[in-house]
C-alpha cells in the first residue's frame, strides 16, 4: 500500500505551513487539535492534495491520552493520508468537528462520541448517541468502562 | 388553508428495512419534509468484544457484520492483521480468497437485486434470485462447511484447500450465470413499472456522494470510478481482466442495475482465477500464537457494499488493543436523511432499498 501514501515532498510542504505537524511514518502525520481544522481545510481544498473523501474516522483510548484517527483519500490523485490528533485531556476530551468539510464526518463523529465519549466542538447542534440508547450511561469503548458478563 | 406536518414512524420492525432499522418521517401530506434515521437495534459491541479475544478469535465476529458477504468481512480483518505483522500470503491462498470473495459478492448482490424487486412490488424476481443464490451457498458450503458464517479465512491464508467436487459445480454455475443474469434483466430491470418507480428517483450527485464518503455500487452508480480492486489493487486483483460498471444518473435504477452488471464481472474474475490457480501452500508460515508487534495498521478491501476498512492497534500482546471496522453500510446510510427529503413516502422504500444496507454491518 506504501506507494499510494502521500508523497514525502508534499508532506514537507505541509510541515512548513503547520508548525505542530509531526511525521509519524509513511503516510501518517500527527497535528495539534488547534491546527486540525486549518490543516484539513488545506488538504481538502488545495488541488495538489485534493483529499475529497474522509473515509474513516475513529478514536483509540491510550493510558495517557485519546487519539482521534482520520483516514483521507484523494480520488483524483489516488493517494492516502492518515492524520492523528492527540487529546491529552482525559476528563473532557474534545476535538474540532469536521462536519463543515465532509458530510461523512456527521455519522462517524456521532459514533465516536457515542462509543468513546469524545466531544466534537462545532458539530451542528451537538453530537448525539447513534448506536446506543440515549439513557445509556458511559462510553463502552473506553478502557475504564465497567461491563458485566463476558466469558468468565 | 392552514396545514401542518405530521410524524410517521417507520420500523424498527418493518420488512423493507431489511433488518431492524427505524426512520422517523416528518410528512407534509405524502411528501417527506424531514427524516431521522435511528440505527443501533442490532448493536452487539463487536469492537469491544474483540479487545477481549485473541487475534484469530475475532474472525468469527467479523462474519456477523455483513452476514450476506461474510467472506469479504473475514478478508478485511485478516488483511489488517497481516499488514500489521508483515505476513506474505501464499499465491494459492490469494487465488482461493479471490474465488470465494467474488462468490460472496455474487451472493450478496443476488440478495440486493432480489429484495429490491420485492421492495418495489415484484415478488417473482425475488424467487429467481434466491433460487440461484442457493447454488452459491452450496459452493461455499463445500469450501467451508457453513452456508452463512464461514470463518474460512485465517491470518496468513485460508482454512482449507478447495475440495475436488467444488470445481465441476462451480464450472456449471459460471456457465449458467450469464443466462441467469439475462433472466433478472428480463424479469426486473426491463419491467416498465419497475423503471417508472426507480428511474430519476433518489438522485445522488457525484460530488455529494464523495463528500459523504459513499462507496461501492452506490458511489459508482453516480458515475465515480472508485473500486479498490481497480484503483488500488490488493491481493492479486491486478492480474485479472475485468471492467468496473458505472452508472450515469445516480438514481435508484442505476444503483440497482449496476449490481447485476457487477455479478457478470465477478463471474469473469472467478473464471480467470480458477484457470490460473497455482499449486502451493494455502497458509503462510505464521507463529502458532499470533502476537503482532506493537503498532497499528489500517487496511481496506472492496466489499460488496463498498470499502470495508479495518484499523487494528496492537500493544504486543495476544489480544488486539483496539479494533475499528469502517463499515460501508453504516457510512452509506449517513446520507439517507438528506436523500429522503422532498420525496414521496412510497419513494422512501425505493430509496432505502437501493442503498442495499445490512443492519448487522451498520450497527456492528
Amino acid at each position: 500500500m506504501a506507494k499510494y501514501d502521500l508523497a514525502p515532498e508534499l508532506v514537507d510542504l505541509l510541515k512548513e505551513k503547520f508548525p505542530s505537524l509531526e511525521v509519524l511514518g509513511e503516510g501518517v502525520v500527527a497535528v495539534s487539535k488547534e491546527e486540525l481544522l486549518p490543516l484539513m481545510k488545506e488538504l481538502k481544498e488545495n488541488p495538489s492534495y485534493a483529499f475529497d473523501m474522509l473515509t474513516n474516522l475513529t478514536a483509540v483510548d491510550y493510558p495517557d491520552c485519546f487519539e482521534v484517527v482520520y483516514n483521507l483519500v484523494s480520488l483524483p490523485l489516488n493517494h492516502l493520508l492518515m492524520v492523528k490528533v492527540r487529546v491529552e485531556d482525559k476528563e473532557n476530551p474534545a476535538v474540532p468537528s469536521l462536519c463543515s468539510l465532509w458530510g461523512s464526518a456527521i455519522w462517524q463523529e456521532r459514533e465516536v462520541y457515542d462509543l468513546m465519549g469524545i466531544d466534537f466542538t462545532g458539530y451542528p447542534g451537538h453530537p448525539t448517541r447513534i448506536l446506543l440508547d440515549e439513557s445509556f450511561k458511559g462510553h463502552p469503548l473506553r478502557k475504564d468502562f465497567q461491563w458485566e458478563g463476558g466469558r468468565e | 388553508m392552514r396545514t401542518q406536518t405530521y410524524i410517521l414512524n417507520m420500523g424498527p420492525q418493518h420488512p423493507s428495512t431489511h433488518g431492524v432499522f427505524r426512520i422517523i418521517l416528518e410528512l407534509d401530506g405524502e411528501v417527506v419534509v424531514k427524516a431521522k434515521a435511528v440505527p443501533g437495534y442490532l448493536h452487539r459491541g463487536i469492537e469491544k468484544l474483540a479487545e477481549l479475544r485473541t487475534y484469530p478469535q475475532v474472525i468469527p465476529y467479523t462474519d456477523r457484520m455483513d452476514y450476506l458477504a461474510s467472506m469479504l468481512m473475514n478478508w478485511g480483518y485478516v488483511a489488517a492483521v497481516e499488514k500489521l505483522m508483515g505476513i506474505e500470503v501464499p499465491e494459492r491462498a490469494e487465488y482461493i480468497r479471490v474465488i470465494v470473495g467474488e462468490l460472496s459478492r455474487i451472493a450478496s448482490h443476488l440478495v440486493a437485486v432480489g429484495t429490491y424487486s420485492v421492495d418495489i412490488g415484484g415478488f417473482t424476481g425475488f424467487l429467481y434470485c434466491f433460487r440461484d443464490r442457493e447454488r452459491v451457498l452450496d459452493l461455499l458450503e463445500m469450501v467451508s462447511g457453513s452456508r452463512m458464517t464461514f470463518s474460512y479465512f485465517r491470518i496468513g491464508g485460508v482454512a482449507d484447500d478447495l475440495p475436488p467436487e467444488f470445481f465441476p459445480t462451480l464450472d456449471k454455475f459460471l456457465h449458467d450465470l450469464p443466462s441467469l443474469c439475462d433472466e433478472y434483466d428480463g424479469l426486473i430491470t426491463g419491467n416498465e413499472i419497475f423503471q417508472a418507480r426507480t428511474k430519476f428517483v433518489g438522485i445522488i450527485p457525484p460530488d455529494v456522494a464523495v463528500n459523504y464518503g459513499l462507496t461501492g455500487p452506490n458511489l459508482r452508480a453516480s458515475g465515480v470510478l472508485y473500486d479498490l480492486r481497480k484503483v488500488r489493487p490488493y491481493s492479486v486483483y491486478d492480474r485479472f481482466d475485468f471492467e468496473v460498471p458505472l452508472g450515469k444518473n445516480g438514481d435508484c435504477f442505476d444503483r440497482f442495475a449496476i449490481r447485476i452488471k457487477e455479478i457478470r464481472q465477478s463471474a469473469r474474475i472467478i473464471r480467470q482465477a480458477v484457470d490460473g490457480l497455482p499449486e502451493g501452500p494455502i497458509m503462510a508460515k505464521v507463529p502458532r500464537v499470533i502476537k503482532p508487534p506493537k503498532g497499528e495498521a489500517y487496511a481496506e478491501i472492496e466489499s460488496s457494499k463498498g470499502v470495508f476498512g479495518c484499523y487494528v492497534v496492537s500493544d504486543g500482546s495476544t489480544q488486539p488493543y483496539r479494533v475499528h471496522f469502517r463499515r460501508p453500510s453504516f457510512i452509506n446510510l449517513g446520507y439517507l436523511e438528506k436523500l429522503l427529503e422532498g420525496w414521496k413516502i412510497a419513494d422512501v422504500i425505493a430509496i432505502l432499498g437501493s442503498l442495499d444496507i445490512v443492519l448487522g454491518e451498520v450497527d456492528c
